[in-house]
C-alpha cells in the first residue's frame, strides 16, 4: 500500500509533505452555466449541445442559471463556509483553442462561498481539520481530441457549471487527500447536486505539493503545482512521486522553484510543465456583462434548510443509535438509498427482535440487491426462519386472483389503461404474506390475468 | 412628394392613410441609396425588400443571414447565425433591414475613418469627416437613405455622428436595451439606440427595442413606454443644469455661439437654467480609455484566428491599440493602479451626475467640441481624436442617457445639443429635446446633395 512507501518517508522524519489541493466537480444541471443548452454532454455527437453563447460568437452574452449558484452554495454550507452576501464574477483571460471567448467565466476576488472546514481522516484513522479557503463558481471549456495529427474540439462541454473548492494547505500525507476526495464525492452525491464520476472526470483534482523540515511551522517559500493530470489516481501517484522527488532534490542540496509539473505515466514520474517566468498572467477583472450576485440571509437560510443529512452525520448517527461499527455505518452510508433500505430493515426487526447491529452486518457482508430484495425477507433470515418465499405458480396464481376480487375498482382503472395502478395490487399481495413474495414476478403474474 | 424626406412617424401615418405603399416606400429608398451611397459610402450591404419600414442598421448589429463585419476585416465573412435582439424586435414592429451602415472597426474611433471598407462621407460637406464610430447610420438618416437607423454608443458614438451630421440621435440609459447579439465593444459602457429624423421618431424606436429578453443580464426588464400625452407637454418650470466644465477651454467659438444660443431659446420656453458643477469630468476621459480598452482588451480575444477566418493581423490599428492598453491595464502589478483606480474614478463621475440631478431635470451643453473636421485631420493623432469625445463619455461611465438634437450651423455645418438625464429617465430629456425641436426649424434642413 502507498501509505506504506510514504511511511517509510515519514520514518526518515527528516521532511514533511505540504499539500493544498482544488478540486473542480460538474454540476449535474440541466442546462449550461450561462445559456440554455442542456448541460448533459457525456456520450452525446459532438457539437450538438451549443448555441452562440457557449460557442463565443460576437455578440453573444451570458445569462446566469441560478440553480447552479444554489448548488454551489449548497456544498459550501456542507462545508461549513461562510455564504458571501455579495460575490461576483470574473474574468480569467486566456487563450487555448478549447475557451472560444478567450477568457473563462470564474471567480476570483469575491468568491461565493469562503473560509470552511471539513474533517477527514488521516492513513492513521485521526482526525485532520481540513480548511476550506473558497468554494467557487466557474464555467467548463471545450474538449479537445488530439488524434491522427488533427486536434478535435467538442463544444458539448462548454460552458457546463463547475464549481471550484480550494483548499489551505492543510495535508500531509496521500491518504488524507484520497480520502478527502471520497468524502467529497459522497457529499456530492447526497447533495445530488453531481454524478461525481471520477472516472468520467466529473471530479478533477489539482494539487500544489511542496516539503519542509519536520518541525517547520512556516510554509515553504515555493510550490509545486501539478495540473492536467486526468485522472484520480493518476494525481496520487503524483503526489507521491512528487514528494520523493522534492525530498531527494533537498537532500543533494538543489533549491526547489515555483512550478507547473504533469505526469508522465509511461515513465510514472512528473516533468516540468511551466516555470515560474511562464506563469500566466490572467488578468482577472470583473465580469462586465454580469451583475453582482446579492444573496440575502433569508434565502442562505432556504438553501441551508433544503440539505439533506450529510453522509457524515448519518454516519454518526448509525454509530451512535444504531451501535453500528465505523467501517460498517461508511459503507452503509456511501449511497443515500442503501442508508434508507438500512433503516427501513431495521425499523422492521425491532419488531422481532432482529437487531441494528445484525442487519447491519447481514447488508455489508452479503451485499444484498436492494432493489429486488425486501427489508422483510432479511428480517425473516435473520429470525433463523427459511426465507420462506413463495415460490409454488399455483400458490402464486391463487393469490393474484384472490386480490382481483377483491379490488374491482383498481382492475377496472387499470383496463381503462393506467396501468401502474398495478402497484397497489402488488402492495396488497405483499401486505398478505408479509413480503414474501418476488415483487416481479407476481406482476407478471396479474398482468397475465389482467391481459 | 418626395417620400424619404418623411420622418419615421409622418411615414408610418402615411402608410395608414394610404397615401403609398410599402412597396413604394422602399423603392423610394432603394432609388436614393443608388444614387446618393456611392457619393457618402454609408452602406456596406444592400437590401432590396418590397415590405416593410426600412431601417439602416449599424454593421455591429448581428443580422441573421446579412453579413456582418462590424467594419472589420477579421468579419469580412461573416455571416451570423442569430439576429440581435433589436433586430427581432424591430422585425415584430414591421420593420425591414434596407442596409447594414458603415462604422469605425469594431465602433472604435470618432471619424468614421477607421472602417476597414472606406470612410463615410459628411452629407454636409463630403470632405468632412461624419463623426464617429456610428457613421454610416448618421449619414444615411441626415441623406434621406432611410426611415431611421440604429446605432451603438460606448463613448458617444451616437451622438456625436448626429450632432455632426445635423439629426437626431439618443443614447439610452445603460441597460435599458438589450444587448445581446450586438458585438460588443466595452460590455459595460455600449448601448444601442435610435439615429432618426425628429425627437418623436427616437422616441417611438426606444419604444420598439428597450425592454429585456433574458439573454442580457445588466438589461432592465420594463421596457420604455410611450406616453404621448408627456411629450405634447411644456417645458415650462424644467430645471436644466448647464455644467460650467462643458464651456471651458478647446470649446470651437462657433459652437459655443450655437449652443449657447439653444440655451437661452430654451430659458424663453420657460425653462430654468441654473449653473451645475461635474468637477471630475477632468478625468473621464483618461479613466475611459483605461476601462474601455480594458474590456476590448477581453471581448476581443475571441478573435483569435482560429475560428473567423482572418488572423489578428487583419485588425486595424485602433483595434490593436486599445486591445494592448487594456492587456497593459489589467496586468498583474498594474491592475491596482490602472484599472481599479479608473473604476474608482468612474464612480465619482456617477456621483457627481447623482449630485447634480438633485438639483436639475436635465443636463445640457455641447455634444462636440466642433463641427465636421476635414477628411485625415485627426488620423495620426489618437490622443485628438479621443478629445472629440471629451463632453459624451461622461454619460456612458455614468450609465445616464443622452440625446443630441440639432440646434444650428457654424460655418455652415451642423452642430448638436446635447441634453442629458437621469438613469431611466429618457422621457425628460426627450421632452425637453422635442419641445426645443418644435420651437425651431434647424431639423427642417437637409444637406444638398
Amino acid at each position: 500500500m502507498t501509505s506504506l512507501s510514504l511511511g517509510g518517508y515519514m520514518s526518515n522524519q527528516k521532511y514533511e509533505p505540504v499539500i493544498g489541493l482544488e478540486m473542480h466537480v460538474e454540476l449535474n444541471t440541466k442546462s449550461k452555466m450561462f445559456c440554455r443548452c442542456s448541460a448533459d454532454y457525456f456520450g452525446r455527437e459532438p457539437n450538438t449541445h451549443t448555441c452562440p453563447i457557449c460557442l463565443g460568437l460576437p455578440g453573444a452574452l451570458p445569462y446566469i442559471n441560478k440553480v447552479a449558484i444554489e448548488d454551489c452554495i449548497k456544498i459550501g454550507l456542507a462545508l461549513n463556509c461562510t455564504v458571501s452576501e455579495k460575490s461576483l464574477f470574473e474574468r480569467k483571460n486566456y487563450f487555448y483553442p478549447d475557451l472560444p471567448k478567450g477568457y473563462q467565466i470564474s471567480q476570483y476576488r469575491w468568491p461565493l462561498c469562503v473560509n470552511g472546514w471539513i474533517e477527514v481522516d488521516d492513513g492513521d484513522g485521526n482526525k485532520r481539520k481540513i480548511r476550506i479557503n473558497r468554494v467557487h463558481q466557474e464555467e467548463d471549456t471545450g474538449k479537445l481530441t488530439h488524434s491522427g495529427g488533427v486536434t478535435l474540439i467538442d463544444f458539448n462541454r462548454s460552458g457546463v457549471p463547475l464549481v471550484e473548492i480550494v483548499t489551505e494547505p492543510d495535508f500531509h500525507d496521500v491518504d488524507t487527500v484520497r480520502n478527502y476526495a471520497k468524502k467529497l464525492q459522497r457529499l456530492f452525491r447526497y447533495l445530488g447536486v453531481s454524478n461525481a464520476d471520477m472516472e468520467r472526470g466529473d471530479m478533477r483534482l489539482e494539487a500544489n505539493v511542496s516539503v519542509r523540515p519536520v518541525g517547520q511551522k512556516e510554509l515553504p517559500g515555493y510550490r509545486v503545482e501539478l495540473k492536467n493530470i486526468n485522472s484520480f489516481r493518476f494525481m496520487v501517484a503524483a503526489i507521491e512521486y512528487e514528494i520523493k522527488r522534492q525530498i531527494k532534490e533537498l537532500e543533494e542540496g538543489w533549491t526547489l522553484k515555483q512550478e507547473t509539473r504533469g505526469w508522465d505515466e509511461d515513465k510514472k514520474s512528473t516533468y516540468l510543465q511551466r516555470s515560474k517566468e511562464e506563469a500566466h498572467d490572467y488578468r482577472y477583472f470583473p465580469e462586465p456583462d454580469l451583475p453582482e450576485i446579492r444573496m440575502k440571509s433569508d434565502e442562505i437560510g432556504k438553501i441551508r434548510k433544503s440539505l439533506p443529512e450529510l453522509s457524515w452525520d448519518k454516519q454518526n448517527r448509525f454509530i451512535e443509535e444504531y451501535g453500528v461499527k465505523k467501517s460498517d455505518a461508511e459503507i452503509l452510508t456511501e449511497l443515500t438509498e442503501l442508508a434508507e433500505f438500512f433503516e427501513v430493515t431495521v425499523e422492521h426487526g425491532k419488531k422481532h427482535g432482529v437487531d441494528a447491529k445484525a442487519v447491519a452486518n447481514y447488508i455489508v457482508n452479503k451485499k444484498p440487491n436492494i432493489s429486488v430484495v425486501l427489508p422483510t425477507q432479511i428480517i425473516e433470515e435473520l429470525k433463523g426462519k427459511k426465507v420462506g418465499v413463495i415460490e409454488n405458480m399455483g400458490e402464486l396464481g391463487e393469490l393474484a386472483d384472490e386480490v382481483i376480487s377483491e379490488n374491482p375498482a383498481m382492475v377496472g382503472v387499470y383496463k381503462k389503461g393506467k396501468v401502474t395502478v398495478i402497484q397497489v395490487l402488488i402492495g396488497a399481495i405483499m401486505r398478505k404474506t408479509g413480503g414474501k413474495v418476488n415483487p416481479n414476478k407476481i406482476r407478471e403474474i396479474l398482468k397475465e390475468k389482467l391481459r | 412628394m418626395d417620400i424619404t424626406k418623411l420622418t419615421l412617424t409622418q411615414t408610418l401615418e402615411a402608410l395608414k392613410r394610404k397615401d403609398f405603399s410599402e412597396k413604394e416606400l422602399n423603392e423610394a429608398y432603394i432609388k436614393k441609396i443608388a444614387i446618393i451611397n456611392p457619393k457618402i459610402n454609408s452602406f456596406l450591404e444592400i437590401k432590396k425588400n418590397s415590405r416593410g419600414i426600412p431601417a439602416a442598421i449599424k454593421d455591429a448589429i448581428l443580422t441573421k443571414g446579412i453579413k456582418t463585419t462590424a467594419g472589420s476585416k477579421i468579419l469580412s465573412n461573416f455571416i451570423p447565425p442569430y439576429n440581435a435582439t433589436v433586430i427581432n424586435k424591430l422585425l415584430e414592429q414591421g420593420v425591414s433591414v434596407i442596409g447594414k451602415t458603415n462604422c469605425d472597426e469594431f465602433t472604435m474611433g470618432s471619424s468614421g475613418e477607421n472602417s476597414a471598407f472606406g470612410t463615410t462621407r459628411n452629407p454636409w460637406n463630403l470632405n468632412k469627416v461624419p463623426g464617429g464610430s456610428s457613421s454610416g447610420s448618421a449619414a444615411a438618416v441626415a441623406a434621406d437613405l432611410c426611415a431611421f437607423a440604429l446605432g451603438t454608443d460606448t463613448g458617444g458614438s451616437i451622438r456625436q455622428p448626429a450632432s455632426l451630421c445635423g439629426m437626431v440621435g439618443l443614447k439610452p440609459s445603460y441597460g435599458r436595451v438589450s444587448r445581446y447579439g450586438t458585438i460588443a465593444m466595452a460590455s459595460s459602457f455600449d448601448q444601442i439606440g435610435p439615429m432618426t429624423k425628429s425627437v418623436a421618431d427616437a422616441r417611438l424606436v426606444l419604444d420598439w427595442i428597450s425592454g429585456g429578453d433574458e439573454y442580457d443580464s445588466n438589461c432592465r426588464k420594463e421596457k420604455f413606454t410611450f406616453q404621448s400625452q408627456v411629450l405634447e407637454a411644456k417645458i415650462k418650470g424644467l430645471k436644466i443644469g448647464l455644467p460650467k466644465e462643458y464651456f471651458g477651454a478647446g470649446l470651437d467659438k462657433g459652437v459655443e455661439r450655437v449652443v449657447k444660443e439653444a440655451i437661452k431659446k430654451l430659458e424663453e420656453l420657460g425653462a430654468e437654467i441654473i449653473e451645475v458643477s461635474l468637477p471630475n469630468s477632468e478625468y473621464a476621459v483618461a479613466a475611459y480609455y483605461i476601462l474601455v480598452p480594458s474590456e476590448i482588451s477581453s471581448n476581443y480575444a475571441r478573435f483569435d484566428g482560429i475560428r473567423y477566418g482572418g488572423t489578428r493581423d487583419n485588425f486595424g490599428e485602433e483595434v490593436k491599440r486599445r486591445i494592448m492598453l487594456g492587456t497593459y491595464s489589467l496586468s498583474s502589478g498594474y491592475y491596482d493602479d490602472y484599472y481599479a483606480k479608473a473604476a474608482r474614478v468612474r464612480t465619482l463621475v456617477k456621483q457627481d451626475f447623482e449630485k447634480a440631478f438633485e438639483k436639475v431635470d436635465v443636463i445640457v451643453g455641447p455634444v462636440s467640441p466642433t463641427t465636421a473636421w476635414n477628411l485625415g485631420d485627426k488620423v495620426d493623432n489618437p490622443l485628438k481624436m479621443y478629445l472629440s469625445d471629451i463632453y459624451t463619455i461622461s454619460a456612458n461611465l455614468a450609465g445616464i442617457p443622452g440625446l443630441s438634437v440639432p440646434c444650428g450651423f457654424s460655418e455652415g455645418l451642423p452642430v448638436g445639443l446635447q441634453i442629458l438625464g437621469k438613469q431611466w429617465d429618457e422621457e425628460t430629456i426627450l421632452r425637453a429635446g422635442f419641445v426645443y425641436e418644435q420651437a425651431t426649424e434647424w431639423h427642417k434642413e437637409k444637406p444638398s446633395l
